[in-house]
């Protein structure tokens, strides 16, 4: 059973595959011709809200997003 | 040496199957429940009913088909639509981390990691290609296969001159990379350019 060798260069720097393949697919949208590439880098955007978590009670969440606020 | 073949021949046909293990082509067609965890459970606690466990909401294995289906059923996805939705076709070649790799009807089940490189789906005389960021490809038994991806793009609506402007970038990140990470992401970029250059032109 191979243990820890043969681990692709990316795990070995400490990348997840998720990230990888995020970085992958991000670079291939910024090679697409024009009307694509827009339709591409809208579906890149992320929008989340993280709240951390004190003594059993939330903080206020932050709120990060690639879309402006209105 | 002739003396061991009675004895080889007598052990069960290993020739088909890797492994002795019971297949997928033993299953039964119906999901059975789980048995030895009911009998300890009523041994315990013979009132209550035993719970469900997840194997019973299982769907069964779809039958292999004793003969080999004369073409392939294909499902390609993308995290944001379906290109692709049980489609028949002869042959679709993938570009698994080992290389392009050609599923035909019948393919032995294999799970395959991608590496960003072009799919090809063989149809009669038509060829359609994609290019695939990265992704899985899960070839199953009975000559079905899902392939996943997250981005995938006909080779035209790929941009030369981005390939070339990001390929001379990512090789310039990469020699003046230091931290692991800057030298990965910089090595991610040089390959995947890399394979969008060879999509473009072979």
């Amino acid at each position: 059973m191979a243990s820890n060798a043969a681990v692709p260069f990316w795990r070995a720097a400490g990348m997840t595959y998720i990230t990888y393949s995020n970085i992958c697919a991000n670079l291939v949208r910024n090679c697409l011709k024009e009307p694509y590439k827009a339709e591409a880098l809208t579906r890149e955007k992320v929008h989340f809200s993280i709240a951390t978590w004190n003594d059993g009670k939330p903080e206020k969440p932050v709120l990060r997003s690639d879309t402006p606020e209105d | 040496m002739l003396r061991q073949v009675t004895r080889v021949l007598s052990r069960p046909l290993l020739s088909n199957r890797s492994c002795v293990r019971t297949f997928s082509t033993d299953v039964p067609a119906t999901p059975s429940p789980d048995t030895a965890f009911i009998e300890s459970w009523k041994k315990v606690i013979p009132n209550i009913e035993p719970p469900k466990t997840p194997s019973s909401f299982m769907g069964p294995r779809p039958p292999i088909p004793s003969t080999i289906p004369s073409k392939i059923t294909v499902n390609f996805v993308l995290p944001y639509a379906s290109e692709l939705a049980t489609k028949e076709v002869d042959m679709v070649i993938i570009p698994a981390t080992t290389g392009q790799m050609g599923v035909l009807p019948g393919h032995v089940p294999t799970i395959a990691e991608l590496k960003p490189g072009i799919l090809s789906v063989h149809e009669g005389n038509d060829v359609t290609k994609y290019f695939l960021s990265s992704g899985f490809a899960f070839v199953h038994a009975n000559s079905v296969a899902d392939i996943v991806a997250v981005e995938a793009v006909p080779v035209d609506r790929i941009d030369p001159s981005l390939v070339q402007k990001g390929l001379a970038e990512f090789t310039q990140k990469l020699s003046s990379a230091s931290t692991d990470l800057e030298k990965a992401e910089a090595q991610i970029g040089v390959d995947v350019h890399s394979a969008l250059n060879s999509a473009l032109s072979g």
